[in-house]
This record gives structure tokens, C-alpha cells and sequence, in this order.
């Protein structure tokens, strides 16, 4: 059996960080459905925020963005939870994933997340982000999470209605993880045309 | 061991004192740095082409041109001229006589362009960038190479029975460099003709053009024009040098802030650790530069920025004293060293014209080495 990993992005500001909180419960929730040793990879977006503004201005990532990078790339399944702003991903999030290659996640497992002050903005997740996750052609899990405060204080009175939610969409991406062959890197040079094929398009 | 400078030819206010030169002033600066080029021992000059502004060389045959006549030594040649937008059937015309005007003293750099409206202003497709590349410098090989050329493409105008005028000094074409920064296609298209590959690494990391020069070497040897070191590789650099370390960081620091590329993102400390721009003596300026070599292999040919950014002519003029005078030479001396018998020097219309004579028998051996 290959061993799984699941890169976790979040885009939480404060620190503490709820969003970071939630990314935490469903990377849990996704491992529990997939063989042990399952390794998670943590990428907060706040210690990168710097470079990636550096990348969105000079077209190339500083080391410690490359391999935030990378750990996405690679990986089997990305669980990317952003905070709510002005009523849709905040902006770092969004250029976070503006600064991958346009084909970077194509075929590659989402499960998105976002946490927020009321449920009033949860449906953020179904008309902003996953839209993002259809542009870049990623495959987004039917179940996105969204925490609202109240739903952290909530889970004994409402039955875990937050818990169960976080539960099953873990379980979905664990699922479509488990029905793929392990993530390979695109290797640009052995794709390569060779000249010949090029010169015959003409 | 080609040592040399290019510039963009951008006009861009000096930050220091927020004033701009004109387009007057910035072409005739541009005349004035190629001749100090070759005043301080430099081998090659070339100018970017842009149709857009803040550029001013939209016309670069005829700047080269006018600086043929100026300079006596110095290669004149392109950084990039745009296979993508301009006629090949032009481009075949205009450097053909260019060629004839500067005695042989001419090669250029191919490249796409990177500004999506240019090329609709040109009847072009920023989509197809990589098509056109492919059909027009096809086309450019044969104009040079055939006197009567018969053509069908999907982006010009057929033609029948056609002559390119007037054709190359010498029966050979002018040298040709393919630049890319991050194209595969591009590399295995220098490597298909086996022509030169320009990795103008200077605005990103250089690991990432390790492996676009390595695809390139292993092409050109697939293609059976020798030895992978064999390939013919040029480098950008970009280098801001005083006497003491501290007061070109403190003279450049300004400039590098608001630079066009690069300005209001990384530090001048970030940049220089993880790009090849050297700001500093003309010693770390040698000592970087031959990192180069250490990454990329023996290789012919060098050229620095040194102009843009809004630096005033004067400071151009000193860094390319301070350039010919205490970096040049000790390049030349150092990377000709070090590079093996077998791997060619940078190319010149003189060792072209040489090996057209000889050049048949080559090819020969060339094809039973690569096919045995």
C-alpha cells in the first residue's frame, strides 16, 4: 500500500486561527479514511504572504514559496479552507493559487473549507471558491465545510451538526484519493514534442 | 569567449530625481553605450524590440545599422527580435543586409514577445505564439539557405519561385540564437537546427534554467550536431559594480526599488541571493559570474544588463569602464581557459564561413557518429 499525503492550505490571518482550526478537524476526518501513516502537510499562507506578493510581481517564487508549492503539487489530495472577507476567499488565498501554473491542480482532489462570523455567507464556498476550484480544474469533493463562530460552541446542543459535516467530507476525499493511483508530478521535459511533430502541425 | 551587454531599451524616469529622457535622448544613449562598448573591449551589443511604450526600439536593423558604420570590431546583434509578429520574409531581408552592411559583423536572438496586444497589432495571436515561432523561423532557415523558395504556410502569405534579397554575405547566414525563459518547445527547436540557445536567466532562480539549458544540450546532441557540451549557449547577467561593495548596494539600492521587472517586491538582498544580479565590486561580479559556468557548463556567450532601470548615461558609462576594465578581462581569460578543446568558441560569420567550407565533409561525420 502507497502511503497518502494530503497538503492542508489555510489562509487564516489572526493567530490563533479558526480557519487553521477547521483545516486541522478535516485533515484528521479525511486520514481517518485512509491507511495509516497517511502524511499531512501543513502550509500556512500567513508566513508566506511576503513572498507571495514577490511572486505575484516578479514571476518567480523565493525557496520557502517553491516548496509550499511543490507540497501542493504533489500531493494526493489538498485541503485549501480560507476565512471569509467581504463576502468571498480573502485575498491571500486567492494569490496563493493565482501564482501556480494553470494546470498545477488538474484532476487533483479538493476539498474546500471557510470559516466565517455568521452562516449567513456560507454559500461564499458554492458561488466564489468553488468556481476557483472548477477554473483550475481540480476535482472538489460534493461536501465544502463552513464554520461559522457559532458552530464551534454548537456541537453538543446540535447534535455535531459541524462534526458530522467535517466527518463526511473527510471521508469523501479519503474516498477519491483512495480510488487514484498515487499523485505523480508533470515533468514538462518528458512530454516534451519532439521537432519533427512540432515542424508536421505546421 | 563572447563578452557583451544588452539592453531593453526602456525609458524609464531616473528615481533619484524622477526625471525621464526623452525618446531622443534614450535612443542617442543607446548609440552612445554600444560605441563605449566597443571603446572599453566588449564583443557584442544587442537591443531588445519593442512596438510598444515605454520602448523605443522599434526599428532595430536600423539602429544596428547606423552603429555598424560607428564601430569597427563590435558584434551588433538582437535581444529579441520578434519571430512572431515581423514577416520572416522581412526579417530574412533586413539582417541579409544588415550582414553586408557591418562586413559579417551580425547574428540575432530570436524570441516571442511576451505582450498579449502586440501581436493583434500585428495580425497575430498571442495563442499561437509557439506555432508562429516554429512556421516563420522555418521558413527564415530556408529564405537564407535557398535561392529560389517555394512555401505554403498557415500564417503568410504563399510563395512561389520567391528570392530573398540580397542573400547572405558569404553564402551563410547570419548566426542565430533562440531565447526562452521557460518554453521546452523552444529549446528543442535551437536544438533541432543547431543553433544557439539564449537562457536570459537574469529575473529568475537558476535552477529552473539548469534544467531548460540541459533539455537543450541533450536535444542538440539527439539531432547529431555533436557533443551535448558542444551546444552553443549564451547567459544574461545583470551586475551594478563600484570600487567598495557597500556603494554600489547604496548608489543602486534606489534604482533596484523601482526598477520596472522587479521594483516594490523583494529586497535588494533577496533578489541578488536568488537571481544572478550582482550588485557589488567588480571581484564578486567576477566571482558570481563564474558560477554560471559551474551551473550551465562551458559556455560562448555573456551578456549583461547594465542600462535600464532609469540609470543615468553617466553611471552606464562607468559601469561599462569599470565592466571592460576589471571584469571583462578576466572573464575572457578564465572561462577560455577552462573550456575543454572540443567545445567551440562563441560564433563569429569568420568561423562560420570557415566551417561552410569544410562544412559538408562535417556533416558526413557528423551522421555516421549519430547514427552509429
Amino acid at each position: 500500500m502507497t502511503l497518502r499525503t494530503i497538503a492542508v492550505v489555510s489562509a487564516g490571518l489572526s493567530q490563533p486561527s479558526s480557519t487553521r482550526l477547521l483545516a486541522d478537524q478535516l485533515a484528521a476526518a479525511t486520514a481517518r479514511g485512509l491507511p495509516a501513516g497517511t502524511q499531512i502537510e501543513e502550509i500556512e499562507l500567513r508566513e508566506l504572504a511576503h513572498d507571495i506578493v514577490n511572486n505575484l510581481l516578479t514571476g518567480f517564487p523565493s525557496p520557502a514559496l517553491r516548496r509550499a508549492i511543490e507540497q501542493v503539487t504533489s500531493a494526493d489530495g489538498l485541503i485549501a479552507a480560507t476565512p471569509l472577507y467581504s463576502g468571498s476567499y480573502n485575498g491571500l488565498f486567492k494569490s496563493f493559487f493565482d501564482v501556480l501554473d494553470p494546470d498545477a491542480l488538474a484532476g487533483k482532489p479538493v476539498l474546500i473549507a471557510a470559516t466565517g462570523g455568521t452562516a449567513r455567507h456560507s454559500l461564499a464556498l458554492e458561488h466564489a471558491i468553488r468556481p476557483l476550484f472548477t477554473y483550475l480544474r481540480a476535482v472538489t469533493v460534493p461536501t465544502a465545510v463552513f464554520a461559522a463562530t457559532q458552530d464551534w460552541g454548537s456541537a453538543g446542543s446540535s447534535g455535531g451538526a459541524l462534526t458530522a459535516r467535517i466527518e463526511r467530507a473527510g471521508a469523501e476525499l479519503a474516498a477519491v484519493i483512495g480510488q487514484r493511483q498515487p499523485a505523480a508530478e508533470a515533468d514538462p521535459y518528458a512530454s516534451a514534442a519532439p521537432f519533427e511533430q512540432l515542424l508536421r502541425n505546421r | 569567449m563572447q563578452l557583451g551587454i544588452f539592453t531593453v531599451g526602456d525609458v524609464t524616469p531616473d528615481p533619484t530625481t524622477g526625471q525621464a529622457p526623452t525618446e531622443h535622448e534614450r535612443i542617442k544613449s543607446m548609440v552612445a553605450i554600444a560605441r563605449k562598448a566597443e571603446e572599453v573591449g566588449l564583443d557584442v551589443f544587442a537591443t531588445g524590440e519593442h512596438h510598444n511604450p515605454p520602448f523605443v526600439p522599434s526599428s532595430p536593423t536600423t539602429m544596428l545599422g547606423y552603429l555598424a558604420a560607428q564601430t569597427e570590431k563590435l558584434i551588433l546583434s538582437t535581444s529579441t527580435t520578434l519571430i512572431t509578429t515581423n514577416d520572416p520574409v522581412k526579417i530574412a531581408e533586413d539582417y541579409a543586409m544588415l550582414q553586408h552592411l557591418a562586413d559579417g559583423r551580425v547574428d540575432l536572438m530570436l524570441g516571442r514577445g511576451n505582450m498579449g496586444p502586440v501581436y493583434p497589432w500585428f495580425g497575430q495571436d498571442i495563442r499561437t505564439g509557439i506555432e508562429l515561432a516554429i512556421e516563420n523561423y522555418h521558413l527564415l532557415h530556408r529564405l537564407w539557405r535557398e535561392d529560389i523558395v517555394d512555401w505554403e504556410g498557415e500564417f503568410r502569405t504563399p510563395l512561389q519561385g520567391f528570392t530573398s534579397t540580397p542573400r547572405p554575405l558569404d553564402g551563410v547566414p547570419p548566426f542565430v540564437w533562440h531565447g526562452s525563459i521557460r518554453s521546452p518547445q523552444i529549446a528543442e527547436q535551437a536544438a533541432y537546427y543547431g543553433d544557439g540557445f539564449f537562457a536570459n536567466h537574469i529575473f529568475w532562480p537558476t535552477e529552473h534554467f539548469v534544467r531548460l539549458v540541459g533539455y537543450y544540450r541533450q536535444r542538440f546532441a539527439h539531432y547529431g550536431h555533436g557533443a551535448p557540451e558542444q551546444a552553443i549557449v549564451g547567459l544574461g547577467g545583470q551586475v551594478f559594480m563600484r570600487k567598495n561593495s557597500q556603494d554600489a548596494v547604496r548608489e543602486f539600492r534606489p534604482y533596484f526599488d523601482n526598477a520596472p521587472v522587479y521594483g516594490h517586491g523583494p529586497s535588494l538582498e533577496e533578489f541578488t541571493s536568488q537571481t544572478p544580479l550582482t550588485v557589488g565590486s567588480p571581484q564578486e561580479v567576477i566571482d558570481k559570474t563564474l558560477t554560471f559556468r559551474e551551473h550551465f557548463g562551458d559556455y560562448q556567450r555573456q551578456l549583461f544588463l547594465m542600462d535600464h532601470a532609469g540609470l543615468p548615461l553617466r553611471t552606464v558609462l562607468e559601469q561599462l569602464d569599470l565592466l571592460g576594465g576589471e571584469v571583462v578581462p578576466v572573464l575572457r581569460r578564465e572561462l577560455d581557459a577552462l573550456r575543454p578543446a572540443n567545445v567551440p568558441d562563441g560564433p563569429t560569420h569568420e568561423a562560420l564561413v570557415a566551417a561552410s567550407l569544410t562544412g559538408t565533409q562535417l556533416e558526413t561525420d557528423e551522421l555516421e557518429t549519430s547514427t552509429s
